[in-house]
């Protein structure tokens, strides 16, 4: 392991490999990666893999056309099939409060150039076949968004990463960082030290426990989101589906397994990641609600990932003002893997050229203690 | 060359195995992710096994076994309309798929 690095980046996730492999794409490669698991260890490899561009401020749906626009280029660049495949979104309004949340979101996307629809159920049920529409009021449908399989777009970029000189270190834990007055000058790792002056927190569920070791305190908490897999089936399932009475959503993935989740609002913030049967119980009747069809296919296996969750459901992002050097990429919540692309390329833009972007700002830590909070309410799962 | 297989689901062979050792895979965790190794139908029940101490052997030193992957349920694939609680499926339409 190298002993020391310009930057050096905690988490292998999605959106520290993003950050790597812009950098060193554009040059700069004297990055160390710590990853204290294996990679796809944390929620980059435990997510549904949905990326959509149905969001509600105009900053996110910017920020998803961009990550689109890479995840539709990624496969060719990394030499790995990430399967990302744009079956659309479609979610289902079953009271008119929500009907005329989607209709305005669909007039911001609209305007930002997403070409979202609002779709009628019987309409809803020609794009899914078999759908149970008693009940929905109206969908909202963008035949652009779509799913792709995370660990080989997780593997994709460490391999370009590491090609170009970036260093990941995988079974690494770091254990403590070290400043000189505000300024860092160690990260220590099970494995080792290594001497730098920047450290980029992108640790996800774990970026709350890197802060405070520099005495930050992130308002950041880790939620459990269970997850399933069904048998693989014969192609039938274009969109991924979202009911949002209850945030079911679920969709077919390239080896052709349903694979989805479901809200709970009764989960509490925790590091758990066991199985729960109440998760099973609650998210087969959703779908046997939406898809009766789906009665007699097989669940084959769960499991649970993290949110990492910020009081406003949007990130962290940029410098903080107790330590210089320390940049947070984190708090992404359950939509860290879609962002990844767009914030690793304006992180790196900003990192390296200066090239500022208005989500450092907006998206700081000091927004919490100005009370500057727009809260994103489109957070499914 | 003969083909040894070591998960009879999802068709991986000992030298897939192999290959992703080779590119610096060490733990079943890892394996299991790159060949897809124990995550079909027998969710690992006929396959794991196999697979640790075949890595053990790659691995050398005194372990005859590698550490398995974190055990998932479910224990048997069930269907949805019985962790749903319904007694019987009542499928729509045609009933496909």
């Amino acid at each position: 392991m190298r002993d020391r690095a310009d930057l050096v980046i905690v988490g292998g996730g999605v959106v520290g490999l993003s950050l790597a492999c812009q950098l060193a794409r554009m040059g700069f490669c004297d990055v160390v990666v710590l990853e204290q698991g294996y990679l796809c260890f944390g929620a980059s490899g435990r997510n549904g893999g949905g990326i959509r561009q149905q969001w509600t401020t105009e900053e996110n749906i910017l920020l998803m056309k961009e990550s689109v626009r890479l995840f539709r280029r990624m496969a060719a660049e990394t030499n790995y099939n990430i399967w990302f495949r744009q079956g659309g979104y479609l979610f289902l309004a079953r009271d008119g409060k929500t009907a005329s949340t989607l209709e305005a979101n669909m007039k911001l996307q609209n305007r930002l150039g997403v070409p979202t629809r609002m779709v009628s159920p019987e309409r809803a049920r020609g794009i899914v076949p078999g759908l149970d529409t008693r009940g929905v009021e109206v969908c909202a449908y963008n035949p652009t968004d779509g799913v792709l399989f995370p660990f080989p777009a997780l593997w994709g970029m460490a391999k370009v990463a590491t090609q170009l000189g970036v260093e990941i270190n995988t079974y690494t834990r770091v254990t403590d960082i070290q400043t000189r007055g505000k300024q860092i000058v160690k990260v220590v790792t099970d494995r080792g030290a290594i001497a730098t002056s920047r450290v980029v927190n992108a640790a996800g569920a774990w970026s709350w426990q890197i802060a405070r070791m520099l005495g930050v305190e992130l308002p950041n908490k880790p939620y459990r989101h269970e997850i399933l897999v069904c048998e693989p089936l014969k192609p039938f399932l274009d969109p991924m589906v979202s009911d949002l009475s209850d945030g079911t959503y679920f969709s077919q993935t390239m080896r052709g397994e349903i694979c989805g989740g479901i809200s709970d609002p009764e989960e509490k913030s925790s590091m758990e990641t066991r199985s729960s049967f109440r998760f099973l119980h609650r998210m087969c009747r959703s779908m046997l609600r939406l898809l009766p069809r789906l009665a007699d296919v097989k669940v084959m296996r769960q499991w649970a990932g993290y949110y990492d969750e910020t009081p406003d459901g949007n990130p962290i992002l940029g410098p903080v003002e107790q330590v210089d050097g320390f940049i947070q990429l984190n708090g992404f919540g359950g939509h860290g893997f879609m962002l990844a692309p767009a914030i690793g390329r304006q992180a790196a833009e900003w990192l390296l050229r200066k090239v500022d972007h208005p989500m450092f700002e907006k998206y700081d830590l000091g927004r919490f203690a100005r009370g500057e909070v727009e809260r994103e309410i489109f957070v499914i799962g | 060359m003969a083909k040894t297989i070591v998960c009879r689901c999802e068709d991986v062979c000992i030298e897939d195995l192999k290959l992703g050792f080779e590119q610096g895979l060490r733990e079943l965790e890892e394996l299991k992710r790159h060949t897809g190794l124990a995550t079909g139908f027998c969710q690992g029940k006929c396959c794991i096994a196999h697979a640790a101490r075949f890595l053990a052997r790659l691995k050398g030193g005194d372990d005859m076994v590698a550490d398995p992957p974190r055990t998932r349920p479910l224990l048997h694939p069930t269907p949805v309309y019985r962790l749903a609680g319904e007694l019987e499926a009542e499928p729509e339409g045609d009933g496909e798929p």
